[in-house]
């Protein structure tokens, strides 16, 4: 039976088909789905899963179950992976007890990330991590069974990297049988196995190491080449395939296609026997042009390899993209670039929503704030801070670095800095951060816009509104005691629509000496309309 | 039906866009297509611009429309259809709902649809979806089924009335379906 799924949806399905116990994710686009429906359907089935405070600790959440012989699944975005680096990378040396999927979302465009145009690929060398590169849903749900598999088999943990075109895509997947065996983890005891230092560490290393070279085999299986006609080849994986595979169906090329399923490690033997018989070959893959590289290497230098010379490094790829840079091997029009009247039609920006309290907020800053305030940005809703009629953020990063960078700015010059930060970046990141600045005296104003939810990918509950992941209540953990405990000077709480009360606290903290947190509390306004509906 | 037909639709953040390309999937599926929709998540949903793809046939590759091959362009906002021309050919059929919803610094209603008015010289049909909605059902968020309605029964999507009705059936929960479904079937009752 198939069913139409989003790709996201498809690797929920290929966990649960695999048996999957625990699971464990931290929000963000285009991965988000993935923890969303977990919460919903994992009671149901006996399955663990929990939104973590961010990604490390999904990480590390997933870790332990894995030590506990659990099969477990952890989902984040791109950047996620930065954060989740250092439980990470140790991770795989000691190997994954309980088979263990990663799913890393990557967004080739910046669709929804504004932060960098991050391909999770580069982590393959540093990691020495395996790699699945599915293409559509179908094959989503395929790869997570198949990841799981891999895990199983080599002790080690798998990356299932999707990016945008792959988790936000829509298709008919088979629909295959859900078989979960609830048993409690149990963590047996194994110095040899779970403690990494050296000189074991460095044991743990060839181990890994030796295991990728196995898994080769595996990565030649994944493989799969088109045949076709002809002296141009063309190399491919993930989404571009499908752009690939319409090109040259609706232009009647019969062109060889190497399509590769295993990013790391590469199935470097098929890719030799690929191009034995090619003079030329195009390498159509997103962003940094990392399988071009390894062709280079391997295929000695009589084949003649095009790659990031044809296709952009920057921008996910079309079919147009993959037309136009094919057309110039086949000496033929494959796509003509209309020249299009420019409508002068502007852009027309995301905004806050209607009633959103942010609105108030950043007038009351914009409204209090002393000429020449730096104002801090982070990840959120709030991020339209930047935006017409606000115009308050001068800087924008990564999640928790309001509060980080603006330390730094007050230390290195003494200007006078306002951090704004959300509920879900003040657990996530940045508590570390204000801790620094209390710690090293820092003078700056926090302004933490508590919303009472994670609002901006989707609506997600944390540890500051009183609910799990999987809407059972919890513990409320309230932000301004953690500015108290941190040891912030000066910590108010106010309502925003309490106009007076907010410009006072803003007026009465911005020229303080040490830190000062302002919890501006008010439900998101768009959460609020969902929950009134659903009663 | 030997070529894929491909749908571009487009509107603003919270129209429902999503809801629209679920349907016409799930239609085509019941109806023993293959289908593939792309469509994009987060922050351009807070009624910033927002662009999903449709395509269903015999065998669908890639999950977006080159320029130039949709064969229909619906549009739940006046000025985002102007952001999808380069998506049309000759051919192309245009469904655009005459619904204005201005934005800071934008254009005019008038200057929009004068534009469309001289730029797209294909078959294009606007549809006072939201204000019929709101007449007649007193809800204007279920313009985008009146408007799926409207394209299925003028044959601009080769879809039938079943399907959808059956796709509404399996995606709207319990209190909205019934109110979809009325707007979806007004067309055919004027
Ligand atoms: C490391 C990392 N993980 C996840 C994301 C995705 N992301 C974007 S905004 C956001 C959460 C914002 O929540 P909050 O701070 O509460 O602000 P709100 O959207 O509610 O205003 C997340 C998780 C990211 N950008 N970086
Ligand atoms: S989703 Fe919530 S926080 Fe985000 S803009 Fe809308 S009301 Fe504001």
């Amino acid at each position: 039976m198939k069913k139409i799924l989003l790709g996201n949806e498809a690797i929920v399905q290929g966990a649960l088909e695999s048996g999957v116990q625990y699971v464990s994710a931290y929000p963000g686009t285009p991965s988000s789905e993935i923890g969303i429906v977990f919460g919903k359907i994992a009671q149901k089935h006996g399955i663990y899963f929990e939104f973590a405070v961010n990604e490390k600790t999904a990480m590390e959440s997933a870790i332990g179950s894995s030590y506990s012989g659990l099969k477990t699944l952890v989902s984040m975005k791109n950047f996620g992976l930065n954060v989740a680096l250092d439980a990470f990378l140790p991770f795989v040396y000691t190997g994954a007890k309980g088979a263990t999927v990663i799913v890393v979302a990557d967004d080739p465009s910046c669709h929804s990330s504004g932060q960098s145009e991050e391909n999770s690929r580069g982590f393959a060398d540093l990691a020495h991590v395996p790699i699945l590169e599915p293409q559509d849903a179908q094959e989503a749900k395929d790869f997570t069974i198949l990841a799981f598999k891999l895990s199983e088999k080599y002790s080690v943990p798998v990356i299932l990297r999707t990016t945008t075109r792959v988790a936000h895509q829509r298709m008919p997947v088979e629909i295959g049988i859900i078989n979960i065996e609830n048993k409690k983890g149990e963590f047996v005891k194994n110095k040899n196995k779970f403690v990494t230092m050296p000189p074991r560490v460095l044991e743990m290393k060839g181990e890994l190491l030796k295991k990728l070279e196995t898994m080769k085999k595996d990565s030649e299986k994944l493989a799969l080449i088109s045949r076709g006609k002809g002296k141009l080849g063309i190399i491919t994986s993930g989404v571009a395939n499908l752009h690939v595979t319409e090109v040259l169906r609706k232009n009647n090329l019969n062109i060889p296609v190497l399509k590769i399923g295993m990013f790391n490690p590469l199935p470097e033997k098929k890719i030799l026997s690929f191009v034995s018989d090619m003079k030329e070959v195009l390498i159509a893959e997103e962003l940094e042009g990392f399988i071009e590289k390894k062709v280079k290497e391997i295929a000695g230098c009589k084949l003649k390899i095009y790659g990031k010379d044809l296709l952009p490094e920057i921008g996910e790829l079309s079919n147009e993209k993959i037309a136009l840079a094919l057309g110039k091997l086949v000496k033929k029009k494959l796509f003509v670039k209309r020249t299009e009247k420019d409508l002068k039609i502007p852009l027309r920006y995301p905004r806050l929503c209607q009633g959103c309290p942010y609105w108030i907020v950043f007038s009351a800053i914009k409204k209090m704030a002393p000429e020449g305030t730096i104002f801090g940005g982070d990840i959120g809703c709030y991020m339209l801070a930047g935006f017409a009629p606000h115009e308050i953020q001068d800087y924008l990063l990564s999640m928790g670095s309001s509060i980080g960078v603006g330390h730094g700015i007050n230390k290195a010059g003494g200007q006078k800095v306002i951090a704004l930060i959300g509920d879900s970046t003040f657990f996530h990141a940045g508590i570390p951060a204000l801790i620094n600045s209390v710690y090293n005296k820092s003078d700056l104003l926090i302004f933490v816009l508590d919303n009472r939810i994670t609002a901006m990918t989707g609506h997600q509950p944390n540890p500051g509104m009183g609910l799990t992941g999987t809407g059972e209540s919890a513990k409320e953990i309230k932000i301004e005691d953690i500015a108290k405990a941190c040891g912030a000077e000066n910590v108010k709480t106010v309502d925003p629509v309490n106009m007076q009360e907010l410009q006072d606290a803003i007026r009465d903290f911005i020229n303080k000496k040490g830190t000062s947190v302002i919890v501006s509390r008010r439900i998101c306004a768009y959460y609020e309309r969902k929950l009134k509906k659903n009663i | 039906m030997d070529k894929n037909f491909n749908i571009v639709i487009a509107g603003v953040g919270g129209q429902g866009v999503i809801t629209l390309v679920q349907l016409i999937a799930e239609a085509a599926f019941a109806e023993g297509y293959d289908v593939k929709t792309s469509e994009l998540h987060g922050l351009s949903q807070r009624g910033g611009s927002v662009e999903t793809h449709v395509r269903f046939g015999k065998k669908v590759w890639s999950p977006l429309i080159s320029e130039g091959e949709a064969d229909l362009i619906i549009s739940l906002e006046l000025a985002e259809t102007l952001r999808k021309l380069r998506y049309a050919n000759k051919n192309t059929k245009f469904v655009i709902n005459g619904y204005f919803f201005p934005y800071p610094e934008g254009l005019s209603e008038e200057e929009i649809t004068g534009i469309i008015g001289r730029e797209i010289k294909q078959e294009k049909r606007i549809v006072p979806a939201s204000k019929v909605c709101q007449e007649k059902l007193e809800k204007e968020v279920v313009s985008t089924s009146y408007l799926l309605g409207y394209c299925v029964s003028n044959e601009l999507i080769p879809l039938k009335k079943e399907s959808v009705l059956k796709a509404m059936e399996n995606l709207f929960p319990e209190k909205y379906l019934e109110l979809n479904k009325k707007a979806f079937e007004l067309v055919w009752e004027n």
